[in-house]
């Protein structure tokens, strides 16, 4: 078995004891790495009874068969918990090199089990690893993590996955960040390794990566990386993520002020045009990637300047235009404190819009916010609010920590309907009702609302069905979209080289390659179905259902007003239609439980199967 | 005389990306192991990124420092490096200002950029993405920065 270190280290943090276990070829072939092996560990690892911030909680870290090659953007790693924020399964995705630097360290993955008696972090290394102490780092952000254990081992080539102060306290929306600008940002895992006293995972490792068929993959990733260098790329080369603003602006779909509208007046101002010109100091570059999308800005002037912080549309859209800021300033410097300080900034800027439309609306008062003047627009009252969310300091900061769904169950009133979530995740940047299918999709979605699980925006946008009405037919998209998206990530690869990929097959010949696995397209894509079943089957043991799968009250009450898409909704008819469409899709029964004869199939336990 | 080429890193192109470590690591050693690139990546946060090879100095500090002899320097200036007589001692690596030597850990001994000797260019410049690497000699950089400061100046007093 190539492209596997083959052996994942296991970690109980109430014994301190670290166990090397090995890596079975046949979990490999069925569930690949990353996404798979998160869903794989969690189904078997977690019980019934853990609740997500207690010891009984598992978080895991897998890299993928691909992490360390030079398949381009492979550098990656996934890493997984039941999620404190939904109560379902919790994972996300992160570049920099984590994942290339453990595999190169001699493993696969760390299965992180139990509770630290004090503040604690894990050393890997080739082909060992340690427990330590990490009492002066509690408290630390994230960026003085790195710094601090790359002194204190002395070699400024540690890899580190660490939380800040918001993990530490177990923020429901805390994330993990490592190479300074990359995140799991999303369903709070950050929290789950703050109340296991985990503050960080250090990595380092010199060894070589092997793979099937050396020869053969550097001729073909010379070839892919030309490819990195060519149209497939360009946007995200040029002017990032943010080149989305003024798109999705001009076809009325950039949620601007908590999701009320699609359009923005000011979309000018904040748009990857102008950050690249006032804002954007440099453009950096994950370990392997020829794309080069991360643009790095710095604040010029003002109270913030000098402020850093790696901007890409969703932290920029969510705290920019979806707060109604159009300062760029106030915006990076809510984003560097999110990373910072560790919290998502995709919920971040969700539950910030929540309570500024709270506030306009008088659902919160003055006393609420602690004197802060939160209206829609007022760029320093965002910073603010997102530094007191971060720290759960004073009223404000204790209401929003735990994120819109929380939030709005304490303050009550209506204030519910106007949470933009599901499965109590904030919405990704993805206006709801003029995006049909990605609606269908955020909200199927087994981590909750995001755009990242289906990539079911893609039809809307690009104008291939009517974006303002689904059918029945929507859910086989989204079906097929979360198929190929299981496999991206459990390689791992970036999304941004989805498009350098000619046909599946050519993926599938990656996998040949690397691994030596005789995985042909189809043979690659019943994986990812497989993948994604085991995910699903994690959410039903903790009670997830056809409930679960719809857009917050908004998306079906309330007409968008703007000038594109102005009197927009989503029909619940023509929704529950599209929702039973996606269960057909999946094979899944009306309540959305994969059948036994389908768990069957895919070779995956049956006891929760109907 | 002829010029000495090496090779220059644009620290504004560099992103950091280190495709010129993999690649170093398996066209030298038929291996994916970046540890083992003759080039060394290094990023001083939060925006300044490059990438450091050999600079083939005119009296190589590395040469002065072996203890048993091991380093020559070649009729191009690049540092030859004898495996039977080098034993790992990291003399050379601290006497180097540009961190262009490595220790391979498992050979214990100290590599370095050969520029590709057997090619006309060295793979790092020849498959690095950003074009940021350049096999060129210091009179071109020179030569070359001189060209774009007289282009900025003609676009300037272009009408």
């Amino acid at each position: 078995m190539k492209g596997y270190a083959g052996k994942y280290l296991r970690v109980d943090l109430t014994e301190g004891k670290i166990t090397s276990e090995r890596l079975e070829e046949e979990v490999a072939r069925k569930f690949l790495g990353g996404y798979g092996l998160v869903a794989w560990t969690l189904y078997n690892e977690v019980q019934e009874d853990a609740d997500p911030l207690s010891p009984e909680n598992v978080v895991c870290l897998w890299s993928g068969p691909v992490a360390g090659t030079p398949v381009p953007v492979s550098s990656k790693y996934a890493m997984g918990a039941r999620s404190p924020l939904t109560g379902f399964i919790g994972f996300g995705i992160a570049s920099g090199g984590v994942g290339s630097e453990l595999k190169a360290a001699g493993w696969d993955g760390i299965v992180i089990t139990g509770k630290a008696s004090e503040p604690s972090y894990i050393y890997v290394q080739n082909g060992k690893a340690e427990i330590r102490n990490a009492n002066h780092l509690w408290g630390k952000t994230t960026w003085e993590t790195e710094d601090l254990i790359r002194e204190e081992l002395c070699d400024d080539e540690i890899r580190v996955s660490s939380i800040g102060p918001s993990g530490e306290k177990m923020n429901r929306l805390a994330n993990i960040t490592n190479d300074r600008n990359r995140q799991i940002g999303r369903c709070g895992i950050g929290a789950v390794m703050g109340s296991k006293n985990l503050k960080a995972i250090a990595i380092r490792g010199t060894g070589s990566v092997e793979v099937a068929d050396l020869d053969s993959l550097l001729e073909f990733c010379l070839e892919l990386h030309q490819r990195c260098r060519g149209p497939a790329t360009e946007k995200y080369r040029i002017l990032g993520t943010p080149a989305n603003v003024l798109v999705h602006n001009r076809i009325g779909c950039l949620p601007t002020m908590n999701f009320q509208k699609g359009t923005f007046d000011q979309a000018e101002a904040v748009s990857g045009e102008t950050m690249l010109k006032t804002m954007v100091k440099k453009i950096v570059a994950c370990p392997a990637c020829e794309i080069a999308c991360d643009h790095i800005n710095v604040v010029k002037e003002g109270p913030w300047k000098g402020t850093v912080a790696s901007m890409d549309y969703e932290s920029l859209e969510m705290l920019g235009p979806n707060c109604g800021v159009s300062d760029l300033n106030a915006i990076t410097k809510a984003v560097e404190l999110c990373d910072t300080l560790g919290v998502d900034t995709i919920s971040a800027g969700a539950t910030v819009s929540w309570a500024m439309e709270a506030y306009e609306k008088g659902f919160l008062t003055k006393e609420d916010t602690d004197g802060l003047d939160l209206r829609f627009g007022n760029g320093e009252a965002l910073v603010e609010a997102v530094r007191r969310m971060c720290l759960r300091e004073g009223n404000l900061g204790e209401l929003l920590a735990d994120g819109a769904a929380r939030a709005a169950e304490k303050v009550g009133n209506g204030t519910e309907k106007f949470a933009i979530v599901n499965k109590k995740m904030e919405w990704g940047a993805y206006s709801m009702r003029s995006l049909q299918t990605a609606t269908l999709g955020f909200a199927t979605s087994v981590r909750g609302a995001c755009y990242l699980r289906s990539g079911s925006y893609q039809v809307d946008v690009k104008g291939t069905v009517d974006r303002y009405h689904l059918d029945r037919s929507r859910g086989k998209i989204v079906s097929d979209g979360e198929n190929l998206y299981a496999i991206i990530d459990s390689l791992i690869i970036c999304k941004f080289t989805r498009g350098i990929y000619k046909s599946n097959d050519e993926m599938a010949r990656v996998i040949r390659l690397v691994t030596g696995f005789d995985v042909d397209a189809e043979e690659m894509i019943k994986i990812g179905e497989r993948i994604h079943n085991q995910a699903k089957l994690f959410n039903v043991r903790f009670g997830a259902s056809r409930k679960d799968d719809y857009p917050p009250p908004r998306a079906f009450e309330e007409k968008m007003y703007d000038d594109v898409s102005d009197g927009a909704v989503i029909d619940r008819d023509e929704y529950e239609e599209a929702l039973s469409g996606y269960y057909e899709a999946r094979r899944w029964n009306e309540e959305g439980i994969p059948t036994k004869a389908l768990l069957e199939e895919l070779g995956l336990d049956t006891t929760l199967g109907v | 005389m002829e010029q000495k080429r090496i090779i220059v890193c644009d620290t504004d192109k560099c992103t950091g990306c280190e495709v010129c470590e993999y690649i170093c690591s398996i066209f030298k050693e038929r291996k994916i192991n970046w540890s083992k690139a003759r080039i060394r990546h290094v990023r001083i946060e939060p925006t300044f990124d490059i990438a450091l090879a050999c600079r083939k100095c005119e009296e190589p500090l590395c040469e002065k420092a072996c203890p048993r002899d091991a380093i020559t320097i070649e009729a191009d200036g690049s540092i030859k490096i004898d495996e039977d007589k080098c034993n790992g001692c990291g003399w050379c690596i601290e006497a180097c200002n540009f961190g262009a030597l490595k220790l391979d850990w498992e050979k214990k001994c100290a590599i370095v950029c050969d520029f590709c000797a057997e090619l006309d260019q060295p793979k790092c410049v020849q498959y690095c993405p950003f074009e940021a690497l350049e096999f060129t000699t210091l009179d071109q950089v020179g030569h070359e920065a001189g060209k774009k400061a007289f282009l900025r100046i003609i676009e300037e007093l272009t009408p």
